[in-house]
Order: C-alpha cells, then structure tokens, then sequence
C-alpha cells in the first residue's frame, strides 16, 4: 500500500485519502467540506505524484507548486507531504554584481551554488545571519538571465536593508533560501488581459513576471503602473520602456502621486490612475506588489471593480 | 435530486462565491467585521458556507459554528447582521437565476445556523 510521509512519519494510507489517513492518525488538518470543493485542507507535494483529481478546481499558481487537496487525494504511489506554509532549504549564492538603480534601491546579482529552480516573481530569504533574514522577490526570469536579480530597498534603520547596502560586493558569499510564493505568471489563459500595480521595490517581481509573460507569448494587455512619492524612486524605466517598443501589448505607467508627474509621467496614486485608466476589470487577472496599504486596498477595489478573486495576486511588503 | 445537484453544484459554489462576497464586502451593515481579514484567504472560507447554504457536502458542527464566530459575537454581531448575510446570499442567487423554490431551499439551510452563529 502507498505510503504517507508527513512531519517525519511515515502512514500507510490503505485506500484512503490523505485527509482521512491523517485523520485517522490523530493528525488535525484544516478541513471542511471534504468533498474538494472548499480548498480548506490544501496540502504541498514534496516527493511522488497525487492523482489529477486532487488538483481539480486550485489556482493554476498553486498547481505549479505542487499543492494538492487532501481530502480528494488518494495516493497511488508514495508520497511526502507538507502544509502549504512549512519551511523551504537555504543554500549558498556568490554575488556576481551590484548597482544602483535608483538613490535609496539596490540591485544585486546572484549566482546559486546549485540548480535553482524559481519562477520570476517569487520572493527568496536572503540572511544576514543565522537569526535575521528578509525575503526579496525576484526581478530576473529563468529563461532569460543566468543570474538571480533582487531590488532591494534601503529601509531607515532597517537590520537587514543597511546590512546589505554597506557589504553587498562582488564576490561575496551569502546565504538564501529556496524560492516560494504564488505572485507569478502561469501559462495557459494567454489573451487574459493583465494589470499590474507596484509601488517602491514592488516593481521587482512585476518585472520579471512581465518578461516572463512577453517570452512565453503572451498575447493579452500587460499593464504595469508603478507609484513612486518622488520622481526619482522611478528606476528600470529605460528597460521598460523598451520592452514597450519591442511589445504593442505592453504598458508602462509611471504613477507620481507628490510632485507634478510632466511628460510620460501620470499623476495621481498608482491605484487611482490605474482604475481610472481601466474601470472594468472583468476577466482581468491582477498582480499587486509593494506597500501593504496599497495592496489592501488594491485588492479590494479591483475586486470591486470586476476581478474574480481567483485572478488577484498579492505580495505586500 | 439533491438540492446541491439542482442548483448546480460546484460550478454554482465558483460562480456564486464573488458575486457574494462582493456583496458583503460592499454592505455598509456588515462589512465592519471583515476589515483586516485577508480576502483571498477568507474566500476559502466563503465557498465552505456557500457549499453548505447549497445543500453541498460539509462537516461544521454546531461547536465550529459558535468557535468560529465568537470574537465577531464580542465585537456585537447580532440577528440584524445575520440577516443581511441572508439578504446578500438571496440577491446572489437571484442573480444567477436560481429558481426561487431553491432560494427558499437554501436559505432554509444557513438560517438552520443561525443560532450557533450569534452564540445564542
């Protein structure tokens, strides 16, 4: 009979569902209906495979990083199991370059020491010691750059921000985590227009799931609006507007909401221009990056404004 | 037939699960008990009690129904509020063209929760 391993045991599953095993086990999972439908006992694959079945109906993002539901899973072969939220690995990665991309935003450039395997918009650990760490998204996109590229953003009297301006150098060994997170592109609905709201160092994910989406063909709106306070928090502003030369279905909006914007420059908060510039948000799928309050409030608004909760992704730090 | 299948079940759950919450999260009445709530997260959640009201699979107990709703009970969630969760779960069956004799069926279901709800 296949085997469960969760938490360092191992069950044997005997023709039940992973839910059900568990249970039976005195092992309390989040659960409701039990029937696949409410998603409450949402469970990751490490190792084995688990039956369409048990994937039907989850967000394409959360299928790509292997979670399944336990209570319509029943295992055929061996598997290893985590809850969504347990712990990623951490390795080491060499600093391969370091620039300014704008006064107070830093990009760093990072080769892993073994095969990484990311998807562009998702956030990394990146440590400043045993105890401290923060997580960063991640700017670059597999297919395109060898490297991993972080923007990281200086935070007064942040532990870990000043840590990194003052002894990030070429050369360098640090340590990170494994990638996690489900802000990315999943292929599949290719004509799905996409709207895209960042402020400050939220760009960095936007970016690389924007390149992403362009190099997997994406045929849909791409429409980024980046809010910045002051006209210099704006940076990769040469690089996307080329990617909007190169791509008719992209849009870079940069959104100043304390100075005058002048030419090529909205003015406003990047939430109102964006909904004014697009009111129907129908069928529209949303990534939302930066300032938390902005998120939050981003989140609601563009479901109010059409957007099925399924299609709204967020990542507020 | 159940009357899950008769109103069209998991595709009803999907299709009635953002229509609904739109109409709680705009609801002057109630909305206050949901600020700070994570709505991508709470909508899990929503589609469990929509399932239920559905007539759909489920396993709350009266006890969950009490725990869960406890700390909205101490912030003054009363019969008023639960009431307009019902007007909300109507309106969003009406929208999609539920017949009413399933409306009625429905609301049936989740004002069978009513009690354990509000801590009564």
């Amino acid at each position: 009979m296949p085997m469960i391993s969760y938490d360092g045991q191992s069950y044997d599953c005997a023709g039940q569902t992973v839910l059900e095993c568990l249970t039976a086990n005195g092992i309390q999972i989040p659960s409701s209906c039990r029937s696949g439908i409410c998603q409450s006992c949402m469970m990751r694959l490490i190792k084995g495979q688990v039956p369409e079945k048990a994937k039907s109906g989850l967000k394409q993002t959360f299928v790509e990083q292997n979670y399944f539901l336990a209570c319509s899973c029943t295992p055929e072969v061996d598997i290893e199991i985590v809850l969504p939220e347990s712990g990623v690995g951490v390795l080491a990665a060499q600093v391969s370059a370091v620039e300014y991309l704008a006064e107070d935003i830093l990009g760093v450039w990072l080769k892993p020491s073994q095969p990484f395997i990311y998807r562009a918009g998702q956030f990394i650990r990146y440590f400043k010691d045993d105890k401290n760490f923060r997580c960063y998204s991640l700017a670059s996109v597999p297919a395109l750059n060898e490297d991993l590229f972080l923007n990281i953003r200086r935070v007064e009297g942040g532990l870990v921000s000043s840590w990194l301006f003052e002894n990030t150098a070429p050369g360098t060994t640090v340590t990170i985590s494994d990638a996690a997170g489900d802000c990315f592109y999943a292929p599949g609905k290719p004509d799905q227009n996409i709207l895209l709201l960042a402020t400050g160092s939220g760009l960095a994910p936007l970016y690389g799931i924007i390149r992403d989406a362009l190099n997997r063909r994406h045929t849909g709106q791409l429409r980024l609006y980046h809010g910045s306070n002051f006209k210099s928090g704006f940076y990769l502003v040469s690089a996307l507007r080329e990617l909007e030369a190169a791509h008719s279905n992209f849009h870079y909006v940069p959104c100043l909401s304390e100075e005058e914007g002048g030419e090529g420059i909205s003015s406003g908060t990047v939430l109102d221009v964006a909904l004014k510039e697009n009111p129907d948000l129908s069928g529209w799928r949303i990534f939302l990056c930066g300032n938390p309050d902005m998120v939050n409030a981003a989140k609601k608004e563009t479901f109010f404004s059409g957007a099925s909760l399924n299609d709204i992704h967020a990542d507020p730090f | 037939m159940s009357l899950f299948s008769e109103i069209g079940g998991e595709a009803a759950v999907n299709a009635a699960v953002d229509i609904f919450y739109r109409k709680v999260l705009k609801d002057e009445r109630i909305n206050r008990f949901f600020e700070g709530v994570d709505m991508v997260k709470q909508a899990s959640k929503q589609k469990a009690f929509l399932t239920m009201a559905f007539g759909g699979p489920h396993n709350y107990t009266g006890e969950d129904m009490r725990r869960g709703h406890a700390h909205l009970v101490a912030q003054g969630l009363n019969d008023s509020h639960f009431d307009a969760v019902m007007e909300n779960l109507g309106a969003t069956l009406k929208e999609l063209n539920v017949p009413d004799h399933l409306i009625a069926q429905a609301a049936a279901v989740a004002e069978s929760t009513r009690n354990d709800v509000l801590g009564k």
